[in-house]
Parts: C-alpha cells; structure tokens; sequence
C-alpha cells in the first residue's frame, strides 16, 4: 500500500506501508492491504505504519484519512514526529 | 557649470544607491522564489481537501446546517486586509489601503458610520495605518510574516471564523494581492465568511466509488468545511506573500535602472565640466605666453 501524510507546508511522509493504524473519530482502527474504500475524520493521535524499514508514527492534530485502491492518504493541519 | 566637486560625491552616492537597490532586487528574487515553492507545498493538501469534500458533500442526503454558511442580515463587518511589513515595494501596500477604505467608504459605510466594521491587519504596512484612524483594529495577528507559518495564519483564521460562528461578525472580507505573475498584481476583495452555497456544491461530477464513511457523511462534511476555509485564508496569506517579493522585485529592478541612468548623465556632465576646465586652463597659459612673447 501507499502512504502519503500531507500538511498544508509539506508532505511528511510518502512511501510504501504494509499496515497502517488511524486515530479515527469514532475510535482508533488499522487498514490493511485491500481495504475498502473509506474516508474517515481523525481524532488528535498515532498515526502508526509499518514499512520495510520498520515502525514509526507520527502525532497528529487531527484530520482526515481516504483510503481508495491500496492508495492511503492523510490530511492534516498539524504533525508532531 | 556644475562644481567638479559635487559631482563627483552625487556620483559615488548614486552608486552606492544602486547597489542597494541592487542586492535587494537580489534578496527579493531569492524570496519570491521561496514563497512560490510554499504554494507549491500547499497546493497537494488542497487539492485532496477540496476532492474529498466534493466526494462527500455530493452524496449527503438532504441539506446539511452549516453554521459558516449562514446568512444574516450584515450590521457588524470584519475585513482581513493583508500586506507586507515592510515598504519599498512599489503600490503594493498602497493598493490595499486604497481597496480597504473604497469597502469603509462605499458597501461598508453606513457599519463604518455606526463603528461596527474592525479591520484585521496582516502585515505591518496596513496596521501601523489603521492603528492610528478612528476604527476597530484586532491587534494580534499582524506580524504573521515575521516568522510565517500555517500556524500562525491558522490562529488568525479561527480568530475570524470563531467571531462570526459566535455573532461577533456577520460577514468577513478579505483584501489581498493575488500572484499573477512577478511583475502583476490583482487586488482582490473576497468574502470570506458566510460562504456561498455555490462555492460548495460543485458541478463536478464526484467518483462514483462507493465509500465507506466513517463516522457520518455529516460528521466529515463539518470537520472538513473549516479545514477548507483554513486553506482558502492560508492561500490568500501565501498569494499577497508571494506578490509582496514580486513587487519589491520590480520595484528594485526600476530604481536599478533610473540609478543607472542618472549615472550616465551625471559622468557625462563630470567629463564635460573637466574638460571645460581643462581647456580653460590652457587657454589661459596660451594667453599668457602671447602676452609675453608680444
């Protein structure tokens, strides 16, 4: 899967993720290869991925997420690393 | 004739002038380049924002209460006039001012007559003018561009979207230059807030994908609407930064070109005075040895 994490003053992160863990609106759920389309507001947390090299997250001050075709992408205003 | 003397200090003055001018034509050029990669940065994050919001709101059943989006009858006005901290920059500032007070003087007056119009200066320039004249001024937010972040214009623009939620406004406005290309300028009025229904409910035709919403199509289109106006205030912020370099570019460049100018006049009235006086000197000796030799 693809992960962009963007802010209005650059993209924090793009690269390929094998899984990907959300701080949603309605409670904190993780996408995997395959998902079905969704757009879902976040709440203020971890954005958590795995990619070859590893874990990492990031802080986020809430936002949104839209996952169509293996494509994820993250909206947000703010990221704390 | 001109003193040789003073010519020559116009002369090196002039040339100094012009280096100034010169190195700031540079720095300008060198800014201007650094805010247009900003709006590039931008442009991706407004762009999904903008393509996600037509994907929800064009299937949201039934209409959806906005409180942004409400329309009230306009007693109390807030106008965001955007310029730069600094001058030298040709009209730029200038222009701006002249807009602002075309909107207190003509659709605005009779809320500017009755004290209820407050200007919310972005840069230096129009606050140090407004500060001074009898009207509203929110003082907080004018020295965004000293260190100019989403941030930081994310502040100003809550300021103004939480003062009409709460009636402190019922209608904000937004003056500012729009980057048309180095050397233009378009000064723009926008409304800000309440946001036209157009504006919304695009004609684009949304991907017919099927998607999941999560929690509520609703939920998303009231979270989604003021991050969507965050971005229209932090583009206009970006547009008038961007202009301001441009300006200043321009502007610098002609004061390069007059300086050189003058100083072409200037070293031709020097070498003509010199040889004037050259040619004075040896008519003199000439006389002075006929006179002799006679």
């Amino acid at each position: 899967m693809y992960l962009e994490i963007i802010t209005p003053e650059k993209k924090v992160f793009e690269g390929e993720v094998s899984e990907a863990s959300f701080p949603g609106a309605a409670g904190a759920f993780q996408v995997l290869k395959g998902h079905a389309p969704l757009v879902s507001a976040l709440a203020n947390g971890l954005v958590g991925f795995s990619t070859a090299q590893g874990k990492s997250q990031f802080m986020i001050d809430g936002g949104v997420v839209e996952v169509l075709n293996d494509k994820i992408i993250v909206l947000a205003e703010k990221v704390l690393s | 004739m001109a003193n040789l003397k003073e010519v020559k200090q116009r002369i090196t003055s002039v040339v100094s002038t012009q280096q100034i001018t010169k190195a700031m034509k540079m720095v300008a050029a060198a800014k201007l380049r650094r805010a247009q990669d900003r709006i590039v940065q931008m442009r991706p994050y407004a762009e999904k924002l903008n393509g996600i919001l037509t994907n929800v709101s064009s299937g949201a059943e039934g209409s959806i209460e906005l409180v942004y989006a409400d329309k009230r009858e306009v007693n109390k006005v807030l106008i965001v006039a955007i310029t730069s901290d600094r001058g030298l920059c040709g009209a730029f500032n200038s222009n701006i001012i002249k807009a602002t007070n075309v909107l207190l003087n003509g659709k605005y007056a009779e809320q500017h007559a009755a004290g209820n119009v407050t200007i919310l200066p972005l840069g230096k320039k129009v606050y140090d003018y407004y500060r001074k004249r009898n009207i509203n001024v929110v003082s907080d937010f004018y020295s965004i561009f000293t260190d100019l972040s989403f941030d930081g214009v994310r502040a100003a623009a809550e300021f103004a979207m939480d003062g009409y939620a709460q009636g402190d406004y019922d209608q904000v406005e937004i003056i500012f230059n729009e980057f048309k290309n180095v050397a233009t300028q378009i000064v723009r009025t926008e409304q800000f807030l309440p946001i036209g229904i157009e504006e919304q409910v695009s004609e684009e035709k949304a991907s017919s994908t099927d998607y999941i919403f999560e929690p509520s199509k609703e939920y998303i289109i009231e979270e989604l609407v003021p991050k969507s106006l965050k971005i229209t205030f932090y583009k206009a912020v970006l547009e008038s930064n961007a202009s301001e370099h441009g300006a200043r570019m321009t502007a610098m460049d002609k004061a390069t070109e007059n300086a050189g100018e003058l100083l072409k006049e200037l070293r031709l009235t020097y070498n003509r005075t010199r040889q004037a006086a050259i040619t004075n000197e040896i008519l003199e000796i000439v006389a002075g040895a006929n006179a002799l030799s006679a």
